[in-house]
């Protein structure tokens, strides 16, 4: 089977993260974000993954090539010169997607959730027709595109209603797609839209099902949901009992969900958790109180700070007593000075901060 | 009302003598000194280890002349008993006495109301302090200067930055002579950005005759009519409580400083040293650190000694505990019997009596009350504003609030809850985090 991930750029909207690496590449839950989805697509069997990019690709090209091996899979990159929509990149990518009969699954990169691969092959498979697509149960759908399906039939969709006012569903695309390569010939080479045009299209002839997901969900794209996103796996991996997890015997686990990395040097009398990730290399000083934030590869946080609702960056240093809060994200190599508070700071690359920053704001 | 040109110390061949006043106010005066006022009177509020009074008092036992000093104001008599014990006990050749005034009779009123008591033994001239005055009171030279100019008075002034200049009573002098010219209490218009500091030495020949002429002046005529500043006068008129009461309202600054400047040998001592006044609770943070730079200056025995966790300068009584992991200072005041745990962090702050602060917290900028508990984590957080700067508000989003938080008695933060810019009055307990609001 094959697989095409639909990249697109650099995740502006992940900055200033994306700043200093393209987005797949960012570690989530103490890995690369793609590897989740790499990872998951080769347990279902997949053998061949087009990563749909329009931007060079060097440096994912070189930090995946490892991987290929480690999960005997074949990434290919189709870059787009122009982007080319959510359509687009799999007509440009026809020449794999289309060489023999077998589905293809179509992912958003930025989706996180426990990927139903195997499941949702075989359930395409059942019904038979040209595509599926995986939906979510949301709370508030009318924030979303919402499907509505047939009246006599369980999965065929009737039709979307983009942003419903009244209440016609809860279940919304989840951003995961099964197609049979004949959809191809739907899509033309040119700017194109997979859920604005390809989807109504084969609605239209009855083509299209859905898979209902579940457990979790989460489009990580940006700080905000990438930290409830960690939340929601770091819970999800705590159902499963997974070995990933710091053991809640450990004296300074505080209400589980800690994911600490075996190189990372935690102090004494900390406080850590509940939903918390520390990456490779990080050091923890005495009495630091961490929760619901992501600590990333070589990072340094210093004694007694406060970090909450915060993503640290690759090697920026938090000083002693600073209080990081309300989704501040720190870019990489940056310092936040002894004692300083953050709110909502977002923080470029390289920069070093030594007043407080009491609202919301970008630091440039 | 004869003008004295007779040089005071000529009296009788014998050395002049010198009294003390320390003017305290009233109760009903302190409402800018809350919450923290709510429980003690200002004059008695420490800083720097020490009641605010007792900066003063310390001041007058360096001019080994002074053998007595008058504590006046409208406090109950029982207020000050105990400071006035603790006085006699460490300096017995000094009288210290407090003089109670039953309605507020204006810093010069009172003076006149008790001129028997100041003038008996016959003293050549008497320093007023105001309490509410943080500086390191150069008494010896407002005394040499007097002196020397054969004065009548003088006047302690110090500059501030020309806009803040017209929230003080403005001094214009001559450079050369000292001698002050002109006086104007908080005027509309820049006059000039020499302050009066509140430090005053009277001869006593020259004083109650001038203040009794204003008194005079008051009942013969509509007052204030020498005041120029139609501001001061609006401010001025709402602020006294009933007619029968105001008449009877002199005041140094407003009433008699300007006359003395027109018509006596009127002398200012300007100090390059630190002032600033003490009248809104959050005033007690510049204040603090001033007071322990100086003892800190000095070498005070009394200073915790520096080393990596104690930034000088750092007070901390000595039955407080502080743990060894905490990292205090510059400029902190820890009371009696506080409890700061491991890893604590405290900055430009006051910890007063029977405070806890809990492990890892962080306390900037801030007064914690007697008996309040910061939680584990918690940061309780004011805005740093310059030491010169003489205001203790700052603005944000739009708002003005005060940039020293400040907890009153018995108040408790919450393991991990922030608390910014906020002044929270007694028996509070915050739980979630706050910023830029009063808790009633």
């Amino acid at each position: 089977m094959k697989a095409l991930i639909l990249v697109g750029g650099f995740g502006t909207r992940l900055r200033p993260l994306t700043l200093t690496l393209p987005k797949p590449l960012v570690e989530f839950g103490n890995r690369p974000m793609i590897l989740h989805q790499i990872e998951a697509l080769a347990n279902a069997g997949v053998k061949d993954i087009v990563l749909a990019v329009n931007y060079r690709p060097e440096m994912m090209t070189a930090a995946l090539k490892k991987y290929e091996q480690e999960y005997g899979v074949n990434i290919e990159y189709s870059v787009e010169t122009e982007p080319l929509g959510t359509a687009g990149p799999l007509k440009l990518a026809e020449r794999i997607l289309g060489k023999d009969d077998t589905p293809m699954f179509v992912l958003n990169s930025d989706v996180i959730c426990d990927y139903p691969f195997k499941e949702l092959a075989e359930f395409h498979k059942a019904h038979g027709n040209e595509g599926t697509i995986v939906v979510t149960k949301v709370e508030e759908p009318s924030k979303y595109g919402v499907v509505v399906h047939k009246p006599d039939h369980p999965s065929r969709i009737d039709r979307f209603v983009e942003k419903p006012v009244e209440f016609v569903g809860n279940r919304i695309n989840a951003g995961l797609y099964i197609l049979n390569p004949s959809i191809l010939k739907r899509i033309e080479l040119r700017p194109t839209s997979i859920e604005q045009e390809t989807f109504p299209a084969m609605v239209k002839d009855g083509q299209l099902h859905s898979f209902d997901l579940e457990g979790f969900w989460m489009d990580v794209g940006q700080p905000k949901d990438f930290l409830s996103g960690t939340c929601l796996y770091l819970s999800s991996l705590t159902k499963k009992g997974s070995k990933l997890l710091t053991p809640a015997t450990e004296s300074f686990v505080n209400g589980g969900n800690v994911m600490i990395d075996p190189s990372a040097k935690i102090g004494q009398n900390c406080k850590i958790g509940p939903n918390v990730t520390i990456g490779p290399n990080v050091v923890v000083g005495d009495g630091v109180r961490l929760q619901r934030c992501v600590l990333l590869a070589g990072s340094k946080i210093k004694e007694h700070a406060w970090i909450k609702s915060t993503i640290v960056g690759w090697n920026s240093t938090v000083g002693r007593w600073a209080r990081l809060e309300n989704v501040s994200v720190l870019g990489d190599d940056v310092t936040i000075g002894d004692e300083i508070y953050c709110n909502g700071a977002s923080v470029l690359p390289h920069k070093s901060i030594k007043a407080n920053v009491e609202t919301p704001a970008i630091i440039m | 009302m004869a003008t004295l040109q007779v040089p005071v110390r000529g009296k009788a061949g014998g050395a002049p003598t010198t009294k003390a006043v320390i003017l305290v106010g009233g109760p009903s005066r302190g409402t800018r000194f809350r919450p923290l006022s709510l429980d003690l009177p200002k004059p008695l509020f420490e800083v720097a280890g020490h009641p605010i009074i007792s900066h003063c008092f310390a001041a007058i036992t360096r001019v080994p002349e002074i053998r007595e000093v008058f504590i006046v104001g409208y406090y109950d008599e029982s207020v000050f008993r105990d400071f006035i014990k603790d006085c006699s006990r460490s300096h017995p050749q000094i009288s210290v006495r407090y003089l109670r005034e039953y309605q507020a009779l204006g810093t010069a009123g009172g003076l006149y109301h008790f001129r028997d008591a100041i003038l008996k033994g016959r003293p050549d001239r008497f320093f007023v302090l105001n309490a509410d005055v943080c500086c390191s009171f150069p008494l010896d030279q407002m005394l040499r200067l007097f002196e020397e100019k054969d004065a009548e008075a003088v006047i302690l002034g110090t500059r501030v930055p020309n806009d803040a200049a017209s929230n003080f009573g403005c001094i214009v002098s001559d450079a050369h002579s000292k001698r002050v010219l002109h006086y104007v209490e908080k005027p509309e218009s820049h006059i000039s950005n020499l302050i009066n500091c509140g430090v005053y030495l009277f001869s006593t020949e020259a004083i109650f005759p001038s203040i009794k002429s204003a008194i005079k002046r008051r009942t013969d005529r509509p007052r204030l009519v020498s005041y120029p500043s139609s501001d001061a006068l609006d401010s001025y008129l709402p602020a006294g409580d009933d007619d029968g009461e105001k008449n009877e309202v002199i005041r140094i600054e407003q009433d008699i400083l300007s006359d003395l400047a027109d018509s006596r040998q009127f002398y200012v001592l300007e100090t390059k040293d630190f002032w600033r006044q003490i009248k809104t609770a959050g005033s007690a943070v510049p204040a603090n650190a001033l007071y322990l730079m100086k003892a800190f200056q000095t070498q005070s025995e009394e200073l915790a000694k520096p080393s990596a966790n104690i930034l000088p300068p750092v007070f901390i009584h000595p039955t407080a505990q502080v743990d060894p992991t905490a990292k205090l200072g510059p400029n902190v005041s820890i009371g009696p019997r506080a409890v700061i745990g491991a890893g604590v962090r405290i900055k430009e702050a006051i910890v007063l009596e029977d405070a806890e602060i809990r492990h890892d917290a962080c306390v900037l900028y801030a007064i914690i009350g007697w008996s309040s508990r910061i939680g584990a984590w918690a940061r309780v957080e004011g805005t740093p504003t310059p030491v010169r700067e003489h205001s203790t508000s700052v603005v944000k989003n739009g708002v003005k609030v005060q940039s020293i938080t400040i907890l009153g008695k018995e108040c408790a933060v919450g393991d991990e809850v922030r608390v910014q810019n906020c002044v929270c009055l007694p028996y509070k307990e915050l739980k979630r985090d706050v910023q830029n609001e009063v808790i009633m």
